[in-house]
């Protein structure tokens, strides 16, 4: 019982890491109905990001998160130029080919300059135990840092001049555009922000397990995963999808046989989708 | 950026076709340059390219009196066995390869050896483990390296003269070559009286090992067997260590080889690895470099000390040069002969290939090494500590549970 508890825990933990990762996917997608799915290779870049800076500038691994924001949110801005801009409101197959390419390129770019190794950064921040069960200290801080940038997204949604241009963008583009919203600049800081919060994701993500530069295909499939369980476009609503798919792989491990996780996971995702066609927390119009 | 255009030169060179002129050999392989398997698969091409190198630089295999030149033709599968079987019909047909080395992993050789079997070609395998190629009658295919079937049989030994009754757990990843590693381990580890108190496999695209681990630690074990690759294999470590599993003994396959396992600090201590070689072995070698000649030369080329995925490679090489020579002939079916014939300690080990058609080609005489991640002066160094007569160190069990 103490063993099914602590595996439940874990997953609320994690879960809110994966609910955050997904949560830079899922506000592009809202915003201008384009999969990014450079996403992955995001994540990677943000942990590569951690890596890099604690190991040339020595400064501890929860200070890399606002240059790992800022770099995150600049260099997603530039992707919106360079892959996203000519393909918004384009049939949806152009924008996923576009950023496909580009994860390819920086996928490859990657693979021939710093190998498909393994790369670790140790963190230990002394954790809780629960009987012979422990909670490692990392994760309850990783946990804590993505429900707050999750919460902080969420007041910047909805009280910002800023975010209430998003959601004006969101939901209607050209009559966003007709009330002076430059909805270009828009998009490029939404792309921006989103890839951010994917980058920031994939460095709490470094500060738990080790990655390889391909580590970020499990996560994207994790974040589609939470992206539709949540609802399309709805950021909050992939976080908590975020945590219920922790939960449920906590859940499961402790009486199935461990390979019969994914299985049951994905059987449920189906009827998931059966009966809530627009996801768990399917958004309202005009929700984001 | 320097090394893009020579990656792009070099695929540009590889493009075009090798033609063999009279005093060459040309052999022809797979590698992944890109893909999930780049790592391993560039130590055991690096390998290849020592081997040709050296051979070269003395003139060439003598066959008969000649002196023969190696050539290799090589091309990039990325990882993706459906591109293997295609690339293996284009080095026979179109480069004219003579002889063939073996792709990395054993999901990449399976589907080579349907063409090099069908095209009646010599392959040497040293990068795929799993047995069940070698079990389906060819006549050609050569495994240099011990096979999956005998991976942890070693950690399976040392277990058991630490502790005749250990709880042991086999937790490990769903691919073909883990798999067949502990379906094997499995069986032996019950047959040598330790208590199998779980089993159980994981989908490799497992992220997260915290369920499976607080699963591990109410199973009451006290010892670790399994593991996959890179990324799931260290994250293993790493959670088993952060969670307090306090493990005796873990015997993880695959990612503690690597040197960066030493980035997961307190982790890796003490964490076991099958290997097929360890530069600290001493085998006396009937030919070729002794393992300190090969692992000095290596370093001098390289400066990186060579993996066991270099080894291997160089001791295909160093195996087929030695068959030809005693074929005194390039002819298939001679060099054929002399590979069953072989007999032999090299620097890599005792080699002898399985001759009954049930199981042809297999590896009936190497043996894997197991190496432990130890400290020495406050750093994390890799030593060989089973077999007892070829270890460098002793075990370190049961693994400080301060530590762990």
């Amino acid at each position: 019982m103490l063993g099914f508890l602590a595996s439940v825990i874990d997953g609320v933990l994690v879960g809110f890491v994966y609910g955050l990762a997904a949560m830079g996917l899922t506000l592009i997608w809202g915003v201008m109905d384009v999969v990014n799915l450079t996403h992955g290779v995001m994540i990677v870049c943000g942990m590569f990001a951690l890596y890099a800076l604690i190991n040339t500038l020595g400064i501890p691994p929860y200070v890399a998160l606002l240059p790992v924001l800022v770099g995150g949110f600049i260099v997603g801005a530039g992707l919106y130029w360079l892959a996203i801009h000519r393909v918004v409101g384009r049939p949806a197959l152009m924008s996923l080919l576009s950023t496909f390419s580009v994860n390819l390129v920086l996928v490859g770019l990657g693979t021939a300059v710093l190998g498909t190794g393994l790369f670790n950064v140790d963190v230990s921040i002394p954790g809780f135990s629960l009987g012979r069960y422990t909670f490692p200290g990392a994760h309850i801080v990783a946990a804590i840092m993505a429900a707050l940038i999750a919460y902080a997204l969420y007041l910047f949604l909805g009280h910002t001049k800023i975010g209430k241009a998003v959601r004006a963008v969101a939901n209607n583009r050209e009559a966003a555009e007709l009330v002076g919203v430059p909805t270009t600049r828009v998009l490029a800081f939404t792309v921006g922000t989103g890839v951010a919060i994917a980058a920031v994701a994939g460095m709490l993500i470094a500060t738990l397990f080790p990655f390889t530069v391909l580590s970020g295909d499990d996560y994207t499939l994790k974040s589609f995963v939470v992206t539709v369980l949540g609802g399309f476009g709805n950021p909050l609503g992939a976080l908590f999808a975020g945590v219920a798919l922790g939960v449920l792989e906590g859940a499961i491990t402790p009486f199935v046989p461990v390979s019969w996780t994914l299985v049951i996971e994905f059987a449920l995702f189906v009827v998931v989708l059966i009966a809530f066609p627009g996801g768990l927390f399917a958004p309202r119009r005009g929700a984001l | 950026m320097r090394k893009i255009y020579l990656l792009a030169a070099a695929a540009a060179l590889l493009a075009a076709p090798a033609f063999a002129t009279d005093n060459t050999i040309t052999i022809g392989f797979t590698d992944s340059q890109t893909g999930k398997l780049n790592v391993d698969s560039q130590g055991q091409s690096r390998g290849y390219d020592f081997w040709r190198d050296e051979v070269n630089a003395k003139g060439g295999i003598d066959v008969g009196g000649k002196k023969y030149k190696i050539q290799f033709v090589n091309y990039d599968d990325q990882s993706v066995g459906g591109r293997v079987q295609q690339l293996y019909t284009r080095l026979i047909n179109h480069d004219k390869a003579q002889f063939l080395f073996g792709p990395y992993s054993s999901g990449m050789t399976a589907p080579a050896t349907v063409v090099t079997e069908e095209y009646k070609k010599i392959m040497l395998d040293s990068g795929g483990a799993e047995e069940k190629p070698f079990q389906q009658g060819n006549k050609y295919l050569y495994m240099v390296i011990t096979s999956a079937g005998h991976y942890l049989s070693g950690a399976v030994d040392a277990l058991k003269a630490k502790d005749p009754h250990a709880k042991v757990a086999i937790v490990y990843s769903d691919d073909p070559f883990s798999k067949a590693v502990a379906t094997a381990a499995i069986p032996q580890a019950k047959a040598a009286g330790l208590d199998v108190v779980m089993e159980a496999s994981y989908a490799p695209s497992t992220t997260d090992f915290g369920p499976i681990v607080n699963k591990i630690i109410s199973s009451g074990a006290d010892a670790f067997l399994g593991g996959g690759h890179y990324a799931d294999g260290a994250t293993l470590a790493r959670q088993l260590h952060e969670q307090k599993a306090r493990m005796k003994f873990m015997a993880i396959l695959v990612a503690p080889s690597d040197n960066k396992f030493a980035e997961l600090g307190e982790g890796a201590l003490g964490v076991t690895f099958p290997s097929q070689w360890e530069p600290q072995v001493s085998y006396k070698p009937d030919f070729g470099p002794s393992s300190a000649e090969f692992v000095k030369a290596f370093e001098a080329k390289y400066h990186q000390v060579p993996d066991y995925h270099a080894a291997s490679g160089y001791a295909d090489g160093l195996i087929l040069q030695h068959a030809i020579e005693q074929a005194k002939s390039l002819d298939t079916d001679k060099v054929a002969a002399a590979l069953n014939a072989t007999d032999a300690t090299i620097f890599f080990g005792h080699i002898k290939f399985a001759v009954d058609a049930g199981n042809h080609g297999l590896q009936a005489a190497h043996s894997m090494v197991l190496g432990q991640w130890q400290k020495e002066n406050g750093k994390l160094v890799k030593q060989v500590v089973w077999p007892e007569a070829a270890a460098s160190a002793k075990m370190l069990y049961p693994i400080p549970a301060t530590m762990n």
